[in-house]
């Protein structure tokens, strides 16, 4: 028993303890669980890590559909499909995640609790974050053994930081979908958006080989960004717009950061305010 | 001490989820000390009153405090406790893990081991939630509403699909805990649960609070006593014997809570030649709710 066990008349009387538990260790505690809780799930880590990295064996390594070359397919695709891997785990583990949560009532027990909200989401993001570097050191380490890609170590390092940290917007996306869609429909319209936004930014095929009026549609989709800046940390990028590319991310990251506040708040005034 | 924050106070509070009207008007102090419960068959805004006073939803006029602060402030909630109907918790985490994610919110939260032990979740530590049946899983709940050492533990419903045995050893951990000085706020529309626990009932029926006072006091509410006997006297005809406040059949049996027993049995008898198992007792706290609860549709 520590210090709180001296209440014995539960009244008023504030013990002298500090008002707070220790910031950090919330945050350090939350993040490990959230990692732990989602590494456990078979049913998310099939789909999320399993699917990419079949689909780049299938496409990338088997078929070698892409651009001709040696490994010129295989290396286009680790990027393309990267991408693709990890804003599928950002939208579903982080956006239909919080939707599920918040609708079963596990979000209430949370906030009834004096955990800050921040701690959860940033537990979710990090958790994003995290299970799209292991998807991307398994996609590069099959890329490199099976599909004889080769590259320098500053593309290697570029491309794994690329895809890891351009999950970020997508994280925000997912939480806008949760919050809007609402509990019971987030992973439909994820599915929905899913495929279908990924295939018209040319993460499955070259966004070159498509119809010339998709491909002027592809620029106004946030996964075109991420496969494109992708590219070129593989140096693969015919006409390098990093700085553009990365524009366009923090700028939906941003853009979907407030239409989730907007959500939030509003799901909050249903029942707060 | 100071008596003019008790732990919980609501204040003309009502509440609308739309044009819906989810509480009307409701003041009510709480604690310290002791088990208030909050009585009232489903969708009377129990609930609604406990997620009103964690600071889960807002009021739409009125205030509600957690010792004198808004429910919302960390302070607040690093001092209560609340276990609510969770429709799923994350199954891939095992119960010591539960424990030792919702401790580290907390500035002196219980002990791991102390927290197994007064759950009664020793020996399940290891297990992940999916894999526990549905009272442990209120256990785990439980569990993670004391963790933090409360002064005051919310419980809605606690024991929803609970045995009769989990039921009672469930109360009896309720009851340590109230031992120890602390308050407990339970909801429940078991009338049994809020008997056995509670020093203090009140009876909430459509958004509106219409008994309050001791298991005692409640019983009350409604004078006179039950008569069960077998009859075959339709629900119209008991219904027309002046003095009978409610019917209600169980199993071939027809039960009626009266104001006067005799003139009524009087009555029954002289009605029915065939009438059979008659059976006059006082009120239980059950007669007394449906009465209330009755009273008012009528109204």
């Amino acid at each position: 028993m520590t210090a709180a066990s001296t209440i014995v008349a539960p009244g008023n009387d504030v013990v002298a303890a500090p008002a707070v538990s220790s910031p950090f260790r919330v945050y350090r505690t939350e993040a490990k669980y959230e990692l732990i809780k989602q590494l456990r799930i078979p049913a998310f880590m099939l789909p999320t890590i399993g699917f990419p990295i079949m689909f780049y064996v299938l496409f990338g390594l088997v078929m070698q559909y892409g651009p001709r070359g040696s490994n010129t397919a295989a290396t286009y695709l680790l990027a393309t499909y990267g991408a693709f891997g990890v804003i599928g785990i950002a939208l579903f583990a982080l956006g239909v995640g919080v939707a599920v949560e918040r609708g079963q009532g596990w979000l209430a027990v949370k906030k009834a609790s004096p955990m800050p909200l921040s701690a959860y989401f940033a537990a979710k993001y990090l958790t994003t974050l995290a299970i799209g570097l292991i998807l991307m050191l398994l996609m590069c380490a099959i890329g490199a053994l099976f599909g004889h890609v080769r590259m320098s170590a500053g593309h290697w390092i570029a491309l794994i930081t690329v895809e890891t940290l351009g999950a970020v917007p997508f994280c925000a996306m997912g939480l806008a979908i949760g919050y809007l869609a609402g509990p019971n429909s987030a992973a439909a319209v994820v599915n929905i958006l899913y495929l279908p936004m990924a295939f018209l930014s040319g993460l499955f095929i070259p966004a070159e080989m498509l119809p010339r009026f998709l491909q002027r549609f592809a620029v106004a989709l946030p996964p075109y960004h991420l496969g494109r800046l992708a590219l070129d940390a593989v140096g693969l990028e015919p006409a390098s717009h990093a700085l553009g590319h990365i524009a366009a991310l923090i700028g939906f990251g941003v853009l979907f950061t407030i239409i989730a506040l907007i959500a939030y708040r509003r799901d909050e005034g249903k029942t707060y305010g | 001490m100071n008596a003019e924050h008790p732990p919980v106070r609501l204040t003309t509070v009502s509440k609308n989820y739309g044009d819906k009207i989810a509480l009307r008007d409701v003041s009510l102090d709480i604690g310290p000390g002791g088990v208030t419960a909050l009585l009232g068959p489903n969708g009377a805004g129990k609930t609604t009153m406990v997620k009103l006073m964690l600071g889960l939803a807002a009021p739409t006029s009125g205030t509600v405090t957690l010792f004198g602060n808004d429910p919302r402030h960390t302070a607040s909630r690093s001092r209560i406790g609340a276990m609510l109907q969770v429709g799923k918790v994350p199954e891939t985490l095992r119960v010591r893990e539960h424990i030792d994610q919702f401790r580290s919110y907390y500035p002196s939260p219980m002990t791991a081991n102390d927290v197994f032990a007064a759950a009664g979740l020793q020996g399940l530590e290891g297990v992940k939630f999916g894999d526990l049946s549905g009272g442990q899983r209120q256990r785990v709940l439980f569990a993670l509403a004391i963790c933090g050492n409360p002064q005051i533990l919310f419980l809605d419903e606690p024991t929803l699909g609970f045995d009769v045995e989990a039921r009672r050893s469930f109360w009896e951990q309720i009851r340590e805990f109230v031992a120890r000085g602390r308050t407990v706020l339970l909801t429940t529309h078991y009338l049994e649960e809020a008997d056995a626990l509670a020093n203090r009932i009140v009876v909430i029926d459509h958004g509106s609070i219409i008994a309050d006072g001791t298991p005692t006091e409640i019983k009350q509410h409604v004078s006179g006593r039950k008569i069960r006997c077998t009859t075959t006297l339709s629900e119209t005809d008991l219904r027309a014997i002046p003095g009978v406040t409610t019917v209600s059949f169980d199993r071939g049996n027809a039960e009626l809570v009266v104001t006067n027993a005799e003139s009524v049995t009087r009555e029954l008898l002289w009605n029915d030649a065939t009438l059979s198992n008659l059976e006059v007792s006082g009120i239980q706290l059950e007669e007394a709710f449906l009465a209330l609860t009755h009273a008012r549709e009528a109204a």
